[in-house]
C-alpha cells in the first residue's frame, strides 16, 4: 500500500506491505540507516524514533499506522550533529560499540522534551527500555545530565543560542 | 604505492608515494617489538602498521585491527602518533581492509591487541619521526641532534627554522631506515597522546546516524537472504514446503543447504533470498521443515547436572594438577567445607544481529564482514567453497559488539555459500532469534570443592573436581579449566581433577573465557573457608597470595605474580574503606580478585538486601594493574565499568537452557539483560602502575564481580550462592 508521512520533515510516499514495521521501512526503503535493528520485539530500543514528537519503537510501528504521521530519526535530531545531546554524547565519549547509542538518544531527546533537568530516577525510569549491551549506563546518564545542563546554558544565554 | 624492498634486515620498509609522499611499513615481532633473524628466515615477518603521509603534509594512520566496541580503532593509532609526534586531531584514520601478510595479526580477542602492539607500534613511530629529523637536517645542512619535533613538524632553534612532515616526506622517503632498536623512544613524560583521555574515533558519525556499521552496509543489486538452521545444533533438513515459499512476494531464491563439517562449518537449513529483507522474512513465516535432528537431539541442560552428579560421586576421571597428598591432607585437617557450584551456558548477544555481505563472482568472494577474526573467516570460506583463500577479499566493518561471538564466522560461512549458489551477491541478516539459538555459549559448568584447613586457620588442602564437556581428557571449546587456578602453587597440598561429558551444544570464547565462570567459584569458595577459619576475607587472600608459588613440573606457569595481586587487592580494599566503615543492616562489602589475559584485577562490591531478596548495588571500586602506562584512560574506565555491569547482568538472570538439543531463549523478552535501572550508581574505577609492559583491558575487569557481589550477600544475609543465575535462587534486582 502507498503510504504517506513526514520523516525529518520531508514528505514521503512509500509503497510497501501494510505490517511492514517502520524500522525496515526507514532502513531498506529510505535508506536512513541511523536506526538500528537489535530484537524485532521492542524488548532492546535499538530502533527507537520519534512519531508525533513520542519516542516509540520503529520495529512496533506498522506502516499502516504511519499515514499523516511526523517521523524523526537520529538523522534528523539535528542539522549537523550540534543538538544537546548529540554533544553531550561526544564529549562524555559514552559508546564502546555504539550500536545502541541512536536510540538511546533518541529515547533521551524525549525525555529532555519532558523534563529539561532530570534526575538519575527520571533517566532510569525514562531510559529502561533502551539496552546497552556494552553496559555503558553510567556514562549514559553523566551525558543526559550534561545534555541538560547545555540546554539551561544555553535558554540561559540568548546570545550564545543565537550563534549556533 | 607498492612498498619496493628495503633492506629487510631493517625490518621496516619506506617508499615513495606518487605525488611526493612518504609511506611506512613496519616489520617487527609483534609479541615483543625485538628483532628475531630465526622468524626472518621463516618468512614469518609480520608487518604491523602503516603511516602515509602526503606532501600535502596529510598524516593517514592506518587502523588494523578489527572494532567491535574495544576502542582498537582509537588506541592503536594513538601509540603510532604520539611516537610519530604528529597532532591526534590532525591525523586521519583509514580501517585496513584484511591482509594480514601486509599488516600481521588483524584480530580481536584475548585482550591481545596492546600487549603484541605496543612495542612494535612505538617503534614504528620513532623510526618514522627519525626518518623525518633526517630528511629536515639534510635540507638545512645542521646536525640531526640540532632538530626537534612538535605537531608534525621538525625545527632547528638555532635558525628559527622549520619544515612540515609533508614538506619532507619526499626525501625521508629515500633515506635508510633505521634499525628500529636503535632509535630513541618517546621518554613517556613526553607524550602528549598516549594517557591522554582520547574519545573514541567514529562517536561524532554514530550520534548522527550514519551508516558506520557491518549491518548497514549495502551493494547496488544485491539481495537479501534469512537462513532458517536446524534448532537441534547439528541436525539437517529432512524436507520443506520450498514451494509455498518461492511463491511469496519477492522471493528469488529457497533451498536447502547441507550441513558441511563440525558445528562451526556451514550448518543444515533452507535459505531464502528476496529483493528485500522483510520480504524474505515474511516468506520465511511460511516456511514449514520437517528436521532430521540427529544424535545430540535428547540433550538437556537438566540432563547435564543429572550426570554432573553421577560424576561427583565417582571422583574426577583425569588430573589437571596435584601437589602432595590433599586426601590425606583433608582427613587430617582441623576444619573441612564441601561445596558444589555450579553456572548455566550463556549467550554473547551481541547488539547487532550477525550479518555478513558476500559477493561470489568468478570464483571469487568479496565479503564484507563484521568478523572478529576475518583470517579465520576467510580460511573457513574458502575451505567450505572450494576456493583458495587469495580469492577471497574481506573488508573489515564496525561490529556492533562482539564479546567473542564474531570469532566464529559462521554467519560469512553462510553469506558466500547462498551467494555462490544463486550467483549474486548477497546480504544474510540473521534476526535476534537466530542469533540467540545459534550461538557458541559459554558453557556451563560444575564444580564439587573441598577445603581443609589447619589449626592456625590456613588453607592445608585444596580439591576441585570440574565436571565440564567434552570427550576423554579433550574439553570441546572454552570448557576447559588450567591446572595453575589459584590457590594451586599457594597452598600445601591440591587436587584439581576433571571428568568430561559429550556436548552437542556450540560452545565458544566469551568474554574473559574460562574466567567468567571459574572466578565465579574459586573466589567464592575461597570466601567460604576465610569465613569458617574466622578469619578477615581480603587478610586471607592476602596471606595466601604472599606464599612463595610453587608449580609442580608440568603444569604451564600462567605468568601470575601474586605479590602483583596482593598490592591491587590492597589497594582496592584501601579506597573502599574495607574494614573500616560500619554499613546498616542488610548491607555488606564483598570481595574478589582474579587474573585474566595478563591483567590483575580486584573489586570490592558495596550490596544490600533486602527482606525480599531485591540486590542492589550501591557501589563497586575496581582496581587493575595493566602494567606501566594506561594508553586511554577514557577507554580504559569505560571498558572496565562495562566489565563490571556486563558481570551484574550475567549473574543475576542469564542462562541459556537446553532442552531436546535446542536453545530455550530467543529473544531479550525471556534473556534478560541488565538495564540502566539496575546499573550500579558508581563503578569507581583506579589502576595501580607496575614496572610491566601495557595489558589488555577488554576483558580482565569482569571475572572478579561476579564472586565479589556473591561473597557481599553471604556477608549481608549469611546465604552462600553457589549457582548462577541468582534469578533462579529468587533474587532480583530492587
Amino acid at each position: 500500500m502507498a503510504i504517506t508521512f513526514t520523516v525529518n520533515g520531508t514528505s514521503r510516499t512509500v509503497d510497501v506491505p501494510s505490517d511492514m514495521p517502520l524500522l525496515w521501512v526507514l532502513r531498506d526503503v529510505l535508506e536512513l540507516r541511523g536506526t538500528k535493528y537489535g530484537c524485532g520485539v521492542g524488548a532492546c530500543g535499538a530502533c527507537t524514533v520519534h512519531v508525533n514528537g513520542r519516542a516509540v519503537r520503529a520495529c512496533q510501528t506498522r506502516a499502516s499506522s504511519l499515514a499523516g504521521a511526523q517521523v524523526k530519526t537520529i538523522e534528523g535530531l539535528s542539522p549537523d550533529g550540534s543538538h544537546p545531546l548529540q554533544r553531550a554524547w561526544v564529549d562524555v565519549d559514552v559508546p564502546q560499540c555504539g550500536y545502541c547509542q541512536a536510540g538511546q538518544i533518541m529515547s533521551a531527546a524525549a525525555l529532555l522534551a519532558q523534563k529539561p533537568a532530570p534526575t538519575d530516577a527520571d533517566i532510569d525510569q525514562a531510559m529502561n527500555g533502551n539496552l546497552c549491551r556494552c553496559a555503558t549506563y553510567i556514562r549514559i546518564r553523566q551525558a543526559i545530565h550534561k545534555a541538560a545542563a547545555l540546554t539551561a546554558t544555553a535558554t540561559a544565554a540568548p546570545q550564545a543560542q543565537d550563534q549556533e | 604505492m607498492a612498498p619496493h624492498t628495503l633492506d629487510r634486515r631493517s625490518f621496516l620498509r619506506v617508499s615513495s608515494l606518487a605525488g611526493g609522499g612518504l609511506l611506512l611499513a613496519t616489520y617487527l615481532d609483534p609479541l615483543t617489538g625485538a628483532l628475531t633473524p630465526a622468524l626472518e628466515a621463516a618468512g614469518e615477518f609480520m608487518p604491523n602498521a602503516f603511516i602515509k603521509v602526503t606532501a600535502d603534509g596529510l598524516v593517514t594512520i592506518v587502523a588494523k585491527n578489527p572494532e567491535v566496541g574495544q576502542g582498537i580503532k582509537t588506541m592503536l593509532p594513538m601509540i603510532l602518533a604520539d611516537e610519530f609526534d604528529v597532532d591526534w586531531t590532525a591525523i586521519r584514520l583509514e580501517q585496513a581492509d584484511l591482509n594480514e601478510a601486509v599488516y600481521g595479526r588483524q584480530n580481536a580477542g584475548g585482550s591481545t591487541a596492546t600487549p603484541t602492539n605496543w612495542d612494535p607500534l612505538r617503534k614504528a613511530g620513532a623510526v618514522a619521526r627519525h626518518l623525518m629529523v633526517q630528511a629536515a637536517a639534510q635540507t638545512w645542512n645542521v646536525a640531526a641532534s640540532e632538530c626537534t619535533t612538535a605537531s608534525g613538524r621538525v625545527h632547528h632553534k638555532a635558525s628559527n627554522r622549520s619544515l612540515g612532515y609533508g614538506e619532507l616526506a619526499a626525501r625521508a622517503a629515500t633515506l635508510p631506515v633505521p634499525d628500529p632498536n636503535t632509535v630513541a623512544l618517546k621518554d613517556p613524560k613526553n607524550y602528549k597522546i598516549i594517557g591522554q583521555p582520547i574519545k573514541a574515533v567514529g562517536v561524532p558519525d554514530i550520534v548522527v546516524g550514519k551508516p558506520v556499521f557491518s549491518i548497514d552496509f549495502t551493494l547496488p543489486g544485491m539481495l537479501w537472504a534469512v537462513f532458517e538452521k536446524c534448532p537441534v545444533h547439528g541436525g539437517k533438513v529432512a524436507s520443506a514446503n520450498l514451494d509455498v515459499v518461492k511463491a511469496m512476494p519477492g522471493v528469488r531464491h529457497a533451498f536447502t543447504v547441507e550441513p558441511r563439517g563440525d558445528l562451526t562449518a556451514l550448518a543444515g537449513g533452507v535459505a531464502i533470498v528476496a529483493d528485500t529483507w522483510w520480504q524474505a522474512k515474511t516468506a520465511r513465516d511460511t516456511l514449514v521443515v520437517t528436521w532430521n535432528e540427529g544424535p545430540t537431539a535428547a540433550q538437556s541442560s537438566a540432563g547435564f547436572a543429572a550426570r554432573a552428579d553421577e560424576f561427583f560421586a565417582k571422583g574426577p576421571a583425569f588430573t589437571l594438577s596435584r601437589l602432595g597428598d590433599s586426601d590425606a591432607a583433608l582427613a587430617g585437617a582441623t576444619k573441612t567445607v564441601e561445596a558444589t557450584y555450579a553456572y548455566p551456558f550463556i549467550s554473547h548477544a551481541p547488539l547487532e544481529p550477525q550479518n555478513c555481505l558476500a559477493s561470489f563472482r568468478d570464483g571469487a568472494v568479496e565479503l564484507w564482514s563484521p568478523s572478529q577474526t576475518p583470517e579465520r573467516g576467510r580460511q573457513a570460506v574458502a575451505q567450505t567453497l572450494g576456493i583458495a583463500p587469495e580469492k577471497i577479499t574481506t573488508h573489515l566493518l564496525r561490529a556492533g559488539g562482539g564479546f567473542g561471538r564474531r570469532l566464529t564466522n559462521d554467519f560469512a560461512v553462510e553469506a558466500a555459500w547462498i551467494s555462490k549458489v544463486i550467483g549474486a551477491p548477497v546480504k544474510l541478516q540473521w534476526t535476534r532469534e537466530d542469533d540467540m539459538r545459534h550461538d557458541f555459549y559459554r558453557p556451563g559448568g560444575f564444580h564439587r570443592l573441598k577445603g581443609g584447613l589447619d589449626a592456625n586457620g590456613r588453607i592445608a588442602a585444596w580439591s576441585g573436581h570440574f565436571v565440564s564437556y567434552g570427550e576423554g581428557e579433550r574439553f570441546i571449546q572454552s570448557a576447559n579449566m588450567p591446572g595453575t587456578e589459584f590457590p594451586a602453587g599457594f597452598v600445601p597440598t591440591w587436587h584439581l581433577g576433571a571428568t568430561t561429558q559429550p556436548c552437542g551444544v556450540p560452545t565458544g570464547a566469551m568474554r574473559a573465557p574460562r574466567s567468567n565462570a571459574v572466578a565465579f567459584v574459586y573466589q567464592s569458595f575461597l570466601d567460604e573457608l576465610a569465613h569458617a577459619a574466622g578469619k578477615d576475607p581480603v587478610q586471607f587472600r592476602l596471606d595466601l597470595l604472599r606464599v612463595p608459588r610453587s608449580l609442580p613440573a608440568g603444569v604451564t606457569n600462567d605468568g601470575f605474580d601474586g605479590p602483583r595481586m596482593a598490592r591491587v587487592l590492597e589497594t582496592v580494599a584501601e579506597r573502599a574503606g574495607w574494614g573500616t566503615r560500619t554499613l546498616p543492616k542488610g548491607s555488606a562489602l564483598g570481595v574478589a580478585f582474579y587474573y585474566s589475559h595478563r591483567g590483575y584485577f580486584a573489586h570490592v562490591a558495596e550490596v544490600s538486601v533486602d527482606a525480599d531478596k531485591a540486590v542492589r548495588v550501591h557501589k563497586v571500586w575496581v582496581v587493575g594493574d595493566i602494567g606501566r602506562q594506561v594508553i586511554n584512560p577514557s577507554n580504559a574506565e569505560n571498558q572496565a565499568q562495562g566489565c563490571v555491569i556486563d558481570g551484574l547482568s550475567q549473574m543475576m538472570s542469564q542462562a541459556i537452557t537446553i532442552e531436546k538439543g535446542r536453545t530455550v531463549q530467543s529473544n531479550f523478552s525471556n534473556y534478560q539483560l541488565l538495564r540502566i535501572r539496575q546499573a550500579p550508581p558508581a563503578v569507581d574505577v583506579h589502576f595501580v602502575l607496575s614496572d610491566h609492559s601495557p595489558t589488555g583491558l577488554g576483558e580482565p575487569a569482569l571475572p572478579p564481580i561476579l564472586p565479589a557481589v556473591c561473597n557481599a550477600i553471604f556477608t549481608a544475609t549469611g546465604n552462600r550462592v553457589r549457582s548462577l543465575p541468582l534469578a533462579n535462587h529468587g533474587y532480583r534486582w530492587a
